[in-house]
């Protein structure tokens, strides 16, 4: 089991001598207190520069990874097909001018390999986050909503999903499911929801108690009225966090996956695919292995960077 | 106390249920043929075939498999390997010794490094190595552990031995050039990367946050020197989170770690699931993953009794809610 994000107890940031007084006057009306809080964050995120220069890496990466078609197998080789006419003299060429990152052992560009898996890493740990915050958002709003019955449930189901040792049950969800695309997206999605489900019903707990929820309550609001216009737009910042963690996360464990055998199939470039594929090459190629785990490294950093800056910018506490 | 012990275990015993659910829905779902997997591809009779189910109880209701499958649990019957044909649990027992090795040493890397360079970090706010220990754990939670493993391999292993420099062991526990600890000096640390910068984050913040206390005020105002206060009044409530985080980490170890073990080929029981699910050997896997399951929760009860010893907000909080 990997240890848990929200384990980690953030810095206590900066202050912000402005804080206490434009929240006073954003209570004036509900509207301009969403639109100052969201500015206030902005602007708070903006003199965090490590958390720009996540946010700019991810952006070039996403634009490279989109855009990929248009240049890359023209300027820099196909990522899949092979050249069988050349296969024996580009094998394992080490980088050079024409190919930074070289071939592999299939005379392939790496550094177009590694542009595709992008598209995989990236598409992983949005889709499956997504997913894991739909299923962590329902499941943990009818917790904390409902309380009683339902919230023992909810929380004794995520007790058994925490229970298990993380990665075992990712591989033993592949078993089920099958090697492929499709069902890395439902496994990790599936194993991301316990958390998130716990993170969202104490913080709608903590919204929950607040006047403004009995005022729209006295005024005739419905449940489903109070949820979404009330309460998730006041719990929803550690939700953003906790997200932008977990994309890196489930980037992460798609990697390993991948790299044991059990994720993404062959011949579609995987960063984890490529790593196991080069592990046979250590002694004499090892470029082959450097250059996805690099790429792992650095995409996962951004999104870990970004998310730490934007829980110094929402002024979120993350204690369990 | 007693009664919060007591809460606390009784609330173990549905999750515990949970799991033993979980895993029999899922060697069900699992694609396959049970009898083909244990029989290999041995031409049989449908008449045989039916024999086998029988023996097996495959033939029964699901709900009374899986009552039959927890009173064989009850008595400690975790079934045989379908492969080795060995006990599932005699497979566990030769190999969790090599788990728990590797976990002490990486919990020991844990302690030394990680509340080490927190405390630094803490004290020393600010300055370069505080920015060094916050860059560093950043890029440590964000390393693909594998990756890590693999490039120490490497460095340490194959360009060490390449430049004439002493190097260490690349893979396997023991060898005969070897002493045994030198082979696990990178997997223990690989073990300990990830949970070494959680260590150093959660004491710098907590030490952060115990120093702005009052009582480390009164302590500076009576005149004690700057470090009496950090070590005598300061670390000690800070320690209490940090020393929770190493139990709960020390029983995730206890699951076996899959990627390490993998990568340096250490026969552990992670290696040992993993290898099983790959065969699809079945009893294994489920056996294996309740033991892990069944002794992850012990030591978590464990932390979770001594934290209530430290703390008592906690055990009363418990008991009065």
């Amino acid at each position: 089991m990997k240890p848990d994000i929200s384990e980690a107890v953030p810095d206590p940031g900066d202050h912000h001598p402005d804080g206490a007084t434009r929240a006073s006057e954003s209570t004036l009306t509900a509207e301009a207190s969403s639109r100052t809080l969201l500015s206030d964050a902005l602007r708070r995120l903006r003199r965090n520069k490590l958390a720009i220069v996540a946010l700019v890496w991810i952006a070039i990466m996403v634009a490279v990874a989109v855009t990929a078609d248009l240049w890359v197998p023209q300027t820099l080789g196909d990522p899949i097909k092979i050249d069988t006419t050349k296969v024996v003299g580009l094998s394992l060429n080490p980088p050079s001018l024409a190919h930074p990152f070289g071939r592999d052992d299939l005379g392939r560009d790496i550094l177009s390999r590694v542009i595709y898996g992008a598209r995989v890493s990236l598409a992983v740990g949005v889709i499956a986050t997504a997913i894991s915050v739909m299923l962590g958002l329902i499941m943990g709003a009818l917790a904390a909503y409902y309380g009683g019955l339902a919230d023992s449930f909810v929380m004794r189901l995520t007790d058994v999903f925490l229970a298990f040792p993380y990665i075992l049950f990712a591989i033993a969800l592949m078993a089920v499911l099958g090697r492929g695309f499709l069902n890395i997206f439902i496994a990790i999605g599936l194993l991301g929801w316990p958390t998130i489900a716990r993170v969202f019903r104490s913080s709608i707990l903590q919204v929950k108690e607040n006047e403004y929820v009995d005022a729209a309550r006295a005024l005739g609001a419905g449940d489903l009225r109070i949820m979404t216009r009330h309460i998730l737009p006041n719990a929803v910042a550690p939700i953003i966090v906790y997200a932008t963690m977990s994309i890196g996360g489930a980037i992460l464990t798609e990697a390993a996956l991948s790299f044991l055998g059990m994720g993404i199939l062959p011949p579609t470039p995987a960063w984890g695919l490529m790593l196991a594929e080069g592990r046979g090459f250590i002694y004499n190629a090892p470029h082959l292995m450097i250059f996805p785990g690099l790429a792992i490294l650095t995409t996962v950093l951004g999104f870990v960077l970004l998310g730490d800056g934007l829980r110094d910018a929402l002024d979120v506490k993350m204690k369990d | 106390m007693l009664k919060y012990i007591v809460r606390r275990v009784l609330q173990m015993v549905p999750v515990f249920l949970g799991v033993t659910i979980l895993l029999f829905v899922l060697t069900v779902v699992i694609p396959g043929d049970p009898i083909a997997m244990r029989m290999g591809e041995r031409n049989m009779t449908d008449a045989q075939r039916a024999s086998i189910r029988k023996a097996l109880g495959l033939d029964k209701p699901l709900y009374q498999q899986y009552g039959d499958y927890l009173v064989r649990l009850s008595k400690g019957d975790l079934g045989e390997s379908s492969r080795a044909r060995r006990p599932v649990l005699s497979i566990f027992a030769d190999l969790y010794p090599n788990t728990i090795r590797l976990a002490l040493a990486a919990i020991v890397i844990e302690i030394i490094i990680g509340i080490g360079a927190g405390i630094i970090s803490a004290i020393k706010r600010y300055s370069f190595m505080d920015v060094l220990v916050t860059l560093s754990t950043s890029i440590l939670v964000s390393l693909p552990v594998f990756w890590l493993g693999l490039m120490m391999q490497l460095l340490f292993g194959i360009k060490f031995k390449e430049w004439g420099l002493p190097y260490l062991p690349v893979v396997n526990m023991t060898s005969d050039q070897f002493p045994p600890w030198a082979h696990m000096i990178m997997p223990s640390i690989v073990l300990a990367s990830v949970s070494t910068a959680y260590v150093a984050r959660i004491m710098r913040s907590q030490l952060l946050e115990v120093m702005n206390q009052d009582y480390i005020r009164t302590a500076q105002a009576k005149g004690l020197s700057p470090s009496a206060v950090i070590w005598k009044h300061g670390l000690k409530n800070a320690m209490i989170p940090v020393v929770t985080f190493i139990g709960l980490d020390l029983g995730a170890m206890m699951s076996g770690a899959i990627l390490t073990e993998t990568v340096f080929n250490w026969p552990g029981i992670g290696y040992m699931v993993y290898q099983s699910i790959l065969q699809r050997d079945w009893p294994v896997v489920m056996g294996g993953v309740i033991i892990i399951v069944f002794v992850v929760m012990i030591i978590n009860l464990l932390v979770d009794i001594s934290y209530a010893f430290l703390d008592p907000r906690i055990r009363y909080g418990a008991e009065s809610s």
